[in-house]
């Protein structure tokens, strides 16, 4: 062998490239090097059009609302009043939502809370371009999603209480919903397994000849896991009937979108080297999120196969209770985010279509505040997290197996006689 | 501590659990170039329970570095870091998120010294919060070492205070194999009795919470004895040596508490002359029983010890079932589990 160092003589010695955000505490976040299409300019091809002819979608942004927050272009999904109000309603409410349970947390009545401040387009806008039975595999921080489907606000909480009325018989950290009557997957603790499950469930219902389809989301740091690939391959494989959903909000906790692959290319050309057709959408931008997702499901549905969209926006707070953004990035990064609210932007629309106006969001603001606050109030009869052991000792050992065993029969007698000896 | 190694004479310092692993990585950063700090959040923020503060700022991002979200590949690049000479610390942010780095680690990092005869090794430690008792639910509470000792090739090591796992953890550093170094993260900021109703303490005037500045190890493969005591023999490690202890004292026995520190390679020795002089034994872990580290322990025990035994072996453990979120106090294996056992074991 010859010694490695004579070949090296005249060459540069090699570097090591680690991403480094752009801003950090500190500093003033300035986007301007964001290429930020216009509204309107993207083409919209046909539901059926062949993977491999759409490929510059995968690096553009399809975007409707532009500076006025009027709808333009080939993506505007011409939404009836009733439709956009429902979605201003839902975000604001799920907007709230987070609020009133971020706050509980803080006020010691849970163990922990996540918020999607800023992304509520991205699962509210999904649902309303979805079938209702369609079924969603989220991550969690979809609770909009749940609160488009008009599901019960105070079941949700009761979840997060880990409460006796919990359905997840407080099995469950906080958030970690199950709802299948609102086509909701069971939420994981594990980045990603969603991911080929979405895949899995899409196949069989093309396998069974049914017509729902299944979607997916994780955010762009989850995308670093295998299950992510796996479930890519089989889509692509399968032609699977399924959404596949990155949401970019550009932060895995402490980590810039940087070290999942984004300094190198956007997460929706990850789509393009599976054959896979992929839609970057500003995220932010609620009737691009909703045309997205009706042009997927549409294709879906016409068996053309899965469609991977990257969803472009910001984790405007931070990453759960548990963490303090303060530490790593700029304060003001979510101030100076080019793509604005999702919230206001649509509420824009709707005052300039003439159909709403401030008295009225102001209104709504306070009522979904107090619609809120009273089923917190319901929730919170049915006790909160600390305050008791609110469910029966038996339930920690059903559902383990469908019949118990012998041995989970024994250690259910043990945790009955320490129960009694504790006095409880 | 005759046990223990030391090479720099240094003043004792109070540290909490964190404090002592930052500052083994920090010691052995300092000491030896090859080593590198690797996982998600590790870098510039120093790791969501802050065990890596300050380390990318003082070694550089070449040696201290975030990693996409993805622990199969985390596993997978520490393989290959330490095939070209390095000494990877992988952190895993979580034990419960392990499992999709099991195929790294089991096919590939425990057995490539063997199967290469020797040509190439993984001398990496996986460093990886594990344990229940912070209300994490069943993804941020699990004790998978059982699945790891199962696994020829990998050493399992699990600290109980501040001093033992910053001595530990540069032992497995230096330590030539992969290693999983699980830190009970329950005791990270104090010891717990294991009465999740009173209020918590930190480490602050614990004796085992003095942790010399400088570097010292402690071998892998020797347990310390807890408590020394002639009734019975307790085996445990982690957290529950601490709440071991305090049931204890509460029942006034005079049990001898052993703690395992490593489980693979397992202080034989320490076992079996602890047990024969005691002639009882109790095993104590928070993971799962059925096939757990704990079923392993009391095989060796009764291969070795029948003949001295008083009493059967008893067992103290999680129950087998997922890690529940609102009955986590009813899940852990606390003061009146051990009592009982304890109870039943010295009834005669
Ligand atoms: C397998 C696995 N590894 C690590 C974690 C810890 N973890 C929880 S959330 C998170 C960051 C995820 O970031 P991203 O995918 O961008 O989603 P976001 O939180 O931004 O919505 C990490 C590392 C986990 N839950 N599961
Ligand atoms: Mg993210």
């Amino acid at each position: 062998m010859t010694d490695h160092r004579d070949n090296q003589r005249n060459m540069p010695p090699l570097t090591l490239h680690v991403p480094e955000p752009k801003f950090r505490p500190g500093d003033v976040a300035d986007f301007s090097d964001i290429d930020v299409p216009a509204a309107g300019v993207t083409p919209r091809p046909d539901e059926t059009a062949a993977a491999g002819s759409m490929r510059d979608l995968a690096y553009g942004l399809v975007r409707v609302l532009d500076d006025e927050a009027r709808a333009v272009g080939p993506w505007n999904p011409n939404l009836s009043p009733d439709v956009a109000l429902k979605i201003l309603r839902s975000m604001a409410l799920t907007r709230a939502f987070d609020e009133r349970m971020f706050r509980a947390q803080r006020q010691g009545k849970t163990s922990f809370y996540m918020k999607c401040t800023g992304e509520e387009a991205v699962a509210v806008a999904a649902a309303h371009a979805l079938a209702s039975d369609d079924m969603c595999f989220p991550s969690y921080r979809q609770q909009g999603l749940l609160i488009a489907r008009d599901w019960s606000l105070v079941d949700m909480m009761n979840q997060i209480y880990s409460n006796r009325a919990d359905r997840m018989k407080g099995r469950q950290l906080p958030i970690m919903y199950s709802v299948r009557d609102a086509g909701f997957f069971s939420i994981s603790g594990n980045l990603t397994t969603q991911w080929p499950q979405a895949v899995g469930w899409a196949m069989a219902s093309a396998a069974r000849g049914d017509t729902r389809i299944a979607a997916t989301w994780c955010g762009e740091g989850s995308t670093a896991e295998g299950d992510f690939h796996s479930a890519c391959t089989f889509a692509s494989v399968y032609r699977a009937p399924v959404i596949l959903n990155i949401v970019n909000n550009q932060w895995a906790i402490s980590s810039f979108s940087g070290f999942a692959g984004g300094e190198n290319t956007t997460f929706a050309a990850r789509g393009v080297g599976y054959g896979i057709a992929s839609l970057r959408v500003d995220g932010n931008d609620a009737l691009a999120v909703y045309a997205a997702t009706r042009w997927a499901a549409d294709r879906a549905r016409s068996n053309a196969g899965p469609t991977l969209i990257e969803h472009f926006t910001y984790r405007a707070e931070g990453h759960s209770t548990s963490d303090d953004p303060g530490q790593y990035r700029s304060a003001d990064e979510g101030s100076a985010w080019p793509l604005g609210d999702p919230i206001a932007r649509l509420k824009a629309h709707v005052i300039g279509l003439g159909i709403w106006d401030e008295e009225r969001q102001a209104a709504m603001d306070l009522e979904l505040a107090s619609i809120v606050k009273d089923a917190a109030r319901e929730a919170e009869k049915n006790g909160i997290l600390g305050h008791g052991m609110h469910q029966p000792f038996e339930t920690m050992f059903e559902d383990v197996f469908e019949d118990m065993p012998w041995h989970l029969k024994e250690q259910l007698d043990m945790a009955l006689g320490e129960k009694k000896a504790a006095g409880l | 501590m005759s046990e223990v190694i030391t090479e720099t004479v240094a003043d004792a310092t109070q540290m909490n659990m964190i404090q002592a692993i930052n500052s083994a990585l920090d010691v052995m950063m300092d000491r030896d170039p090859d080593v590198v700090v690797m996982g998600e959040d590790v870098g510039f923020f120093g790791g969501v329970f802050r065990a890596t503060a300050g380390l990318q700022k003082k070694y550089g991002k070449n040696r201290v570095f975030d990693t996409p979200i993805t622990e199969c590949g985390i596993i997978g690049v520490a393989v290959g870091m330490g095939a070209y000479g390095l000494r990877p610390v992988p952190e895993i942010q979580f034990a419960d998120y392990i499992y999709p780095a099991l195929d790294q680690l089991v096919s590939e990092a425990a057995r490539l010294r063997y199967r290469s005869a020797g040509e190439f090794i993984a001398p990496m430690t996986v460093r990886s919060p594990f344990g229940g008792g912070i209300f994490g639910g069943q993804t941020h509470s699990q004790s998978p070492e059982g699945i790891f000792t199962h696994v020829s090739g990998i050493k399992t090591v699990i600290p109980a205070t501040p001093y033992d796992a910053k001595g530990l953890l540069i032992a497995a550093i230096e330590d030539n194999d992969p290693t999983i170094f699980f830190e009970p993260k329950r005791i990270y900021n104090g010891p717990f009795d294991g009465h999740y109703d009173r209020p918590s303490r930190n480490w602050g005037g614990h004796p085992d919470a003095q942790v010399p500045e400088g570097y010292y190890k402690i071998p892998l493969g020797k347990a310390r004895i807890a408590r020394a005591g002639e009734a019975l023999t307790i085996l445990c490690y982690g957290t529950m040596v601490h709440v071991v202890a305090s049931t204890v004292e509460e029942m006034g026995i005079d049990a001898e508490i052993i703690d395992l520190r490593t489980l693979v390679p397992l202080d034989i020795e320490a076992i079996e002359a602890s047990v024969k002089k005691t002639g009882h034994c109790l095993i104590v872990h928070e993971a799962t029983r059925t096939s757990g580290f704990g079923a392993e322990l009391s095989a060796l025990v009764q291969e070795r010890c029948f003949y001295y035994l008083e009493a059967p072996i008893e067992r103290v453990t999680g129950f087998d079932t997922p890690y529940p979120h609102s009955l986590e106090w009813a899940y852990f294996p606390g003061p009146i589990r051990i009592r009982d056992a304890i109870n039943k074991i010295m009834k005669d």
